[in-house]
């Protein structure tokens, strides 16, 4: 094939300097930097680029845009492969390779064309009607072969190896499109001053300026473009965004924003991701996203050769390409006219203009006289003939007669669309405007205005003008004081238009929306049985839901189902949009939220040792939190933890129970404002004294425990859980700003500010009394359990010192600033060594909070009662607190609520599972022998066996009782025998010392 | 949806958390009807197709809880306010109300 | 033809002819003055309620007033799953019967709802998670419900491409119902406005209720746009209104208003074979039969009654994606919708009566009710019909929340949009 064969000798904005090479279908080409994909293909006289979505019918390059329903790719290779990408919106690049999709083995002879044939049957919602005898077989037959026909192209099997990143910008003026209109707002606003972002989807600005190869001010339009880029690039408030999509209206004046920063380079910089994505706030926003041409439906208007007219131009005035060599021009407005004059231009013979009006205005017909072409009016296409590629037309004129015409492209034009999506997505309602057969946009949302084509300003000069006063009122609702704008000299384009929808009685399909082959027949199907309302019939025929969003075929749609229902347009349905106005890729929403880096992720004080110390960590919520500390020669995490357990139950362990979270609590008022959140009283809580607190949430459920202590006369300190920090945390502040407001109290979260170990154990004193400074006595009598205080260690390091214990043990918690978080680790560790002092993590933390029959997260569900976990003894009946009144209503007092029970297997030898179900011991396993379940279970160093604990109904009246633990999702069924929840120590002594 | 934070000036609502209707005053828990009013209080909402005062948290950010007078038709926010500063002003109205009241 | 059925052959021969033949799926019905039934919302459950109403109980002379087109409410906004793998004794029977009725429902209807029982497979990332699972899969069984715990291997098998190498929370397993799965969710109401039309049931579009009408304490019609309708009962399905409704017979419900935005991508060829849900983040996707990824996660948070979201959660649920399965990056996501969602105090539903005699409430179905439609429609028509509770819809009364019984699955207590 010879090189390029279909470009023009001069013309165009691509750089014929720069030769790039690129494979369609394996196939070498060649275009030049500038051009698209599309357009280096029809410069290489490669029309067919694909197959449809349901009938595999061959398809050609309709558009010059994002709303090509066509021409779509497989672009690229391997991981990076994209489907479905838009030939027409590809910039070429070096090495670029594309494929074409759904089809095979080849896309000129596609096997599943059968579908073609059987098109009389697959009309719409034919799937609805069948497939339904024998039930069996949907799964196993029916659906499996409709899968394997789905979808267009194939994802990439491999992760995305680009990276991707978000960004904000805020402006004055937010101007979407770069054409005239959008250059015009952009400039007025920017000249006042404002801050001005201008976003436009493309690699160049101009939009149809340039396409339609018009004059300005005397000059080519490429020229007043050039010079409006200059002069917005001088601008320091201004800044221009090119192959920007904005895509979405948001509330507030939020826009969201997709930036191809390297889709059309080989590969993507190093530091740069291949797109961004940007949150746009602006204070005055201005749509000026042009208009969509919309194809007239005749039969085979699909076949490769057909394409939008101002597609043809674009091809022409842009990218210096002739589409093709003989061409029909079909048309009811007078586009026609640079349509002809664009095909002039670049050497293509016109055959004929066919217009569907009886008269042309003047400036149509001059042009079609200067060269003598052919008009037949008052006429339509009827039919395409040709299947890989156009090869002629029948004309049929208002009197019935036909004519056929050889060509090798069809210009059509069935008017102009604006594209008003943005001005929908806060649900603006649009308008419709008869003068141009179409909505545009009616109410806006505040701040937002539309210019140009996309407000139905048709006309070169009207572009202009709305965007300079867009851009006036813009800047000035921003409050900047625009200067007088002054509208270049431009010819106005003559827009008019007489409607024509659809074209009646030729041979073959005649398409609406053309990726899902909905055509006219499944419209008027849709209207027989009655989906006549636009959603209706968008869901019934899957009319618009393609890639392309039916943005050629949305108008032309609604515009043949009125014609069916004798119904207005506006009447039958509006064309409301969502985002986003085009596809963006799910890698651009997540940013760099993925992998490791999907959650930020906290990392205890202890983390650095814990690491050099080889310890497993686990994911509690955000924090990696050390599990456990396996030592040479430990071979399963079991003997891990049974090792540090006793450790801790022998000597003594240090454990990182940082992530607590910790609110410091000050005010004249604060044990006031305590007594209001816990359950249990505050008030009467001894300066230097700690207590056991739960707090209720309103409905009288628990919400989280925590201790509390009393540093000072209006100081204390609570914890909270880990997993509950945040939810507390803010609870408090809402009890304090808005319940009561007139306390006077004041807290802070101080969960990163304080590094705190619990050190555990019997020989925990000792071990604290090495890093504790000397002049702090913390001797039993001194420093009893539950006490607390202000100490300092390590020579003067101010610390918080606890006397609390989750392990049973005398154990103590001492915090101090998180800074020093990992030096007091190491002096800990280091000083205990000869006190056989280890570190434990969250496994055997758990596991000695489960042998003393504390709650934790499985019994805070959210669901259980201070009573069903054996608490109701804590709670206050002498104040009001949250939670008390609702905690009296008949559900939550019922003693045949499931409480809290020790459990321990009648056969010591066998394994027991949280989330187990409990029945009696002779119960069948049915839902109403279903008595509760087991939420925590551990293997018990100290017992040596399995023990657990549940909330099981009336557990507590049922001590001695044997009942089976059933868990058939890990075909368990355990005879278990109910004791009391603490399994050792269980009048507390060792705590006390 | 932004926000116009009193402590914080504008921001995005991504950095705020919603609770929920301010509309409802929390009930005496003494009163003989506690029982009633906690439930309504608790669960029962207008919910209405129009604007309603609603409860949010400026979670990243100065953590005050705002009262936002908001149309839930189309997210427009007609005020934002120290959740604070309108609960004294309630209680202060409240007082005042009852004090006039007493008097007549 | 509108009373003809639907096969393969009526297909074969109206192709014969163009399918010039066929006729309305259900009649486009002109208000009658009074009716014995009249239920107020054309979507999915009103749909259904009608059917059942007819078919079940025998009823006769019922409406079904919509104020727009059927089907345009959350039947026609969601992300299609059916499942019935729930924790709670109220919740199970209940769920578990409208899975059954899915399985049997296009022979019922005779019409190809394309319900798809590919799996729906929860996935954990911790020991807690899994054993919160465990407790949840063993409920189910104990209910006669399929459930599977799987380990990370079984999990790898049926989906290689999730990230298993690199992941901030590594996924475990996982918790599989297999009967779950997805369903055609359009022709869910369609199906059912036909079958319902079949048996005399009239649907009457873009018809607003604007008042209710009473006779002391009784029900005795609703005004509408097209005027009054005469009812001897009112039953009420218009979940993501609810509260408006309700508020024109002087109810305040338990109930918020809240946006979940769902997602679908360009149509690709098909790799993610059932329901996936991700346990650590809020994501869960399947991919249609027409080749687009369906997905969604976190409401707003947010009251609204605006259908539509803000790009936070977008972005919020696009990252679950590539955190849950990285492939997908390059894929597009085509179009976002938002659908008003009746969040319930707790999570879980309500049949019930009212204080209003003869009026019945059908609400709160949080994101939990497309997947209901077939249960909620029989159990409200057994209430309409009979009076009383049907049997696996016990739990759903609106005085629960008064005595202590909240249906609370995730356990996040009175705050809908936690739920």
């Amino acid at each position: 094939m010879p090189f390029q064969r279909h470009r023009m000798p001069v013309g165009g904005l691509i750089d014929r300097s720069r030769k790039i090479r690129f494979a369609f279908d394996g196939v070498n080409y060649a275009g030049y930097a500038g051009d698209t994909l599309a357009s280096a293909l029809l410069a290489n006289g490669v029309k067919l680029t694909g197959r449809s979505f349901k009938y595999h019918r061959p398809r050609g390059i309709m558009s010059a845009g994002s709303e090509e329903p066509n021409a779509l790719v497989e672009l690229r290779t391997g991981a990076y492969r994209e489907a479905n990408t838009k030939a027409t919106t590809i910039e070429i690049f070096e090495g670029l390779k594309a494929s074409s999709q759904n089809r095979w083995p080849s896309l000129a002879f596609d096997v599943m064309a059968i579908n073609s044939l059987l098109s009389p049957v697959f009309v719409a919602g034919f799937y609805y009607k069948t497939f339904m005898w024998p039930a069996a077989l949907w799964e196993k037959l029916y659906e499996p072969l409709i899968r394997r026909a789905a979808g267009l192209g194939r994802a990439s099997a491999q992760s995305d190896p680009d990276t991707y990143e978000k960004a904000t910008a805020f402006c004055d003026v937010l101007v979407i499109g770069g054409g005239p209109a959008g250059l015009s707002a952009a400039l007025q606003a920017g000249r006042s001053g404002a801050r001005v972002l201008l976003a436009d989807e493309n690699a160049t600005l101009g939009g149809r300026a340039i396409d339609d190869g018009a004059d300005i001010d005397g000059l080519p339009a490429a020229q007043w473009v050039s010079s409006a880029i200059t002069e917005l690039a001088s601008l320091k408030n201004v800044r221009v965004f090119k192959r920007t999509t904005v895509f979405g209206a948001y509330d507030g004046g939020t826009f969201g924003a997709v930036e191809r920063v390297s889709d059309h380079l080989a590969k993507a910089p190093t530091g740069q991701p291949r797109q961004r994505l940007w949150h746009v706030v602006a204070k005055q926003s201005i749509v000026a996203a042009g208009a969509t041409e919309r194809p007239i439906v005749f039969a085979n208007n699909d076949r490769p050769g057909v394409m939008l007219a101002g597609a043809v131009r674009t091809y022409i005035n842009r990218y210096g390409v002739r589409p093709g060599q003989r061409a029909v021009v079909f048309a009811n407005n007078d586009y026609a006219a640079s349509t002809v004059a664009s095909l002039n231009k670049a050497g293509v013979d016109v055959v004929a203009l066919v217009d569907s009006r009886e008269t042309p205005s003047e400036g149509v017909r001059a042009i079609l006289n200067a060269r003598g072409t052919r008009l037949i009016s008052s006429a339509v296409i009827s039919s395409v003939s040709g299947k890989l590629r156009v090869k002629g037309v029948t004309v049929r004129t208002a009197d019935g007669r036909t004519e056929t015409l050889a060509c090798d492209l069809v210009a059509m034009s069935g008017g102009w669309t604006p594209n008003i999506q943005l001005t929908t997505h806060l649900g603006g309602k649009p308008v419709w405007l008869d003068a141009i057969g179409s909505f545009v946009p009616g109410k806006l949302p505040p701040g937002m205005s539309a210019a140009g084509a996309a407000s139905g300003a048709m006309g070169l000069r009207d572009a202009l003008e709305s965007g300079l006063a867009s851009g006036s009122a813009a800047a000035r609702a921003a409050g900047f004081t625009p200067a007088a704008s002054v509208v270049p000299r431009v010819e106005n384009d003559s827009s008019a238009f007489a409607p024509l929808w659809r074209v009646d009685g030729g041979r073959g399909k005649a398409f609406v929306d053309m990726q899902n082959d909905v055509a006219v027949g499944d419209i008027e199907l849709a209207n027989r049985e009655g989906f006549r309302s636009v959603e209706h019939l968008k869901r019934y025929t899957t009319l618009g839901m393609a890639t392309d969003q039916g943005r050629t075929a949305n108008v032309n749609a609604l515009a043949i189902m009125a014609g069916l229902t004798g119904k207005p347009i506006p009447e039958t349905g509006m064309t409301m949009a969502r985002p986003p106005y085009t596809p963006v890729a799910i890698g651009a929403f997540a940013g760099h939220h993925r992998g490791k880096a999907f959650k930020a992720t906290r990392r205890p004080p202890s983390y650095a040792w814990s690491k050099e110390q080889g310890a497993v960590f686990v994911e509690t919520g955000l924090w990696l939190r050390p599990g456990f500390f396996p030592r040479a020669g430990e071979t399963d995490w079991l003997q891990t933890v049974t090792r540090e357990v006793n450790t801790v139950r022998n000597a003594v362990g240090v454990c990182d129970v940082s992530t607590l979270g910790k609110i410091d609590v000050q005010g004249r008022d604060a044990a006031a404002f305590l007594d209001k959140l816990y359950m249990n009283g505050m008030k009467s809580l001894a300066i230097g004294r700690a207590r056991y607190g739960c707090m209720l949430r309103e409905d009288g459920m628990l919400m989280d425990d925590g201790t509390v202590a009393r540093l000072g006369e209006n100081h204390y300190v609570v914890t909270t859980t880990t997993a509950n920090a945040v939810k507390v945390s803010q609870h408090m502040e809402l009890c304090q700003q808005w319940l009561w407001p007139e306390l006077d109290v004041q807290m802070i979260s101080a969960t990163e500010q304080w590094a705190q170990y619990a050190v555990a154990g019997p020989k925990s004193r000792g071990l604290l009394q090495r890093v504790a400074d000397p002049a702090f006595d913390i001797s039993d009598a001194a420093f009893p359990y539950m006490q607390s205080g202000v100490i300092s260690v390590l020579g003067g390091i101010k610390a918080r010192l606890f006397r609390l214990s989750f392990s049973g043990e005398r154990a103590y918690e001492i915090a101090v600033p998180a800074r020093f978080g990992d030096a007091l680790i190491r002096r800990l560790m280091e000083a205990g060594k000869d006190l056989g002092v280890c570190a434990y993590g969250t496994e055997a933390l758990g596991v000695m909070r489960i042998e003393k029959g504390h709650i934790s997260g499985p019994e805070l569900n959210g669901t259980t009662t201070p009573h069903d976990v054996g608490l109701s003894g804590m709670v206050s009946t002498k104040k009001d607190f949250i939670g008390r009144v609702l905690g009296g209503r008949p559900g939550l007092i019922d003693p045949d609520r499931p409480a809290l029970v020790g459990l321990r297997p009648v056969d010591r030898t066998e394994r027991l599972r949280s989330g187990a179900h409990f029945l009696g011991r002779h119960a069948s396993a049915t839902a109403g022998n279903d008595e509760g379940h087991m939420t925590s279970v551990a293997y018990s160093p100290s017992l040596g066996h399995w023990i657990g604990l549940g909330l099981l109904k009336r557990g507590p009246q049922r001590t001695g009782e044997i009942v089976r633990a059933y868990d058939p999702v890990r075909s368990g069924d355990t005879l278990v025998e109910v004791v009391a929840p603490c399994f050792i120590d269980t009048a507390g002594e060792r705590l006390r010392g | 949806m932004r926000f116009n934070c009193p402590c914080c000036g504008e921001r995005g609502a991504e950095e705020f958390v919603y609770h929920g209707d301010a509309a409802a005053t929390r009930p005496d828990a003494n009163s003989p009807t506690a029982m009633a009013d906690f439930i309504a209080y608790t669960y029962e909402r207008t919910n209405a197709a129009g604007v309603h005062r609603e409860l949010w948290y400026h979670a990243a950010g100065c953590h005050l809880w705002l009262v936002v007078a908001r149309n839930v038709m189309n997210h427009q926010i007609i005020s934002v306010a120290r959740a604070r500063d309108v609960a004294l002003a309630q209680t202060a109205q409240a007082t005042c109300g009852a004090q006039s009241n007493g008097g007549t | 033809m509108a009373a003809g059925g639907y096969s393969i052959f009526s297909v074969l021969r109206e192709a014969l002819r163009g399918h010039t033949g066929w006729g309305p799926a259900w009649r486009d019905a002109a208000p009658k003055p009074a009716y014995d039934i009249v239920i107020i919302g054309g979507g999915g459950h009103g749909l259904a309620t009608a059917y059942y109403l007819a078919k079940e109980y025998g009823e006769a002379r019922i409406a079904v007033v919509e104020k727009g087109w059927i089907g345009g409410g959350n039947v026609g906004r969601n992300t299609t799953i059916v499942r019935s793998n729930y924790l709670l004794p109220g919740n199970i029977p209940f769920y578990e019967l409208s899975m059954k009725l899915w399985e049997g429902l296009e022979q019922d209807i005779n019409y190809n709802a394309m319900v798809s029982q590919r799996g729906i497979l929860n996935l954990y990332h911790s020991d807690a998670q899994r054993d919160a699972y465990a407790r949840r899969g063993n409920a189910m069984r104990l209910h006669g419900v399929d459930s599977e715990l799987l380990d990370q291997s079984a999990v790898r098998r049926m989906y290689p491409f999730l990230d298993f190498e690199n992941a901030r929370f590594p996924i475990q397993g996982g918790l599989i119902q297999r009967r779950g799965g997805t369903v055609r969710h359009d022709a869910v109401a369609w199906g059912y406005a036909r079958a319902a039309d079949r048996r005399g049931v009239d649907i009457i579009q873009n018809c607003e209720v604007t008042g209710f009408r009473t006779d002391g304490n009784r029900v005795s019609g609703v005004e509408t746009t097209r005027g009054f309708i005469q009812a001897g009962k009112v039953g009420l399905a218009v979940a993501g209104n609810s509260s408006r409704v309700a508020a024109m017979a002087g109810m305040r419900l338990p109930i918020e208003s809240h946006v979940l935005q769902a997602f679908v991508s360009e149509s690709i060829k098909p790799f993610i074979d059932g329901v996936v849900t991700f346990g650590a983040g809020h994501f869960y996707i399947s991919q249609s039969d027409k080749g687009g990824l369906v997905f969604g996660g976190d409401l707003d948070g947010y009251n609204s009654y605006a259908q539509r979201g803000n790009m936070p959660v977008v972005e919020d649920v696009c990252e679950g994606g590539m955190a849950l399965m990285p492939r997908i990056g390059r894929v597009r996501l085509l179009r976002s919708w938002g659908g008003i969602m009746d969040m319930s105090m707790d999570g879980s539903p309500i049949i019930d009566r009212t204080g209003i005699e003869g009026l019945y409430l059908n609400a709160g179905w949080c994101y939990g009710g497309f997947k209901a439609t077939p249960a909620s429609g029989l159990c409200f028509a057994h209430l309409i019909a009979r009076g009383e509770a049907h049997a696996v819809a016990k739990a759903y009364r609106l005085d629960r929340f008064a005595t202590g019984h909240a249906i609370d699955e995730k356990g996040m207590g009175p705050y809908p949009h936690l739920h």
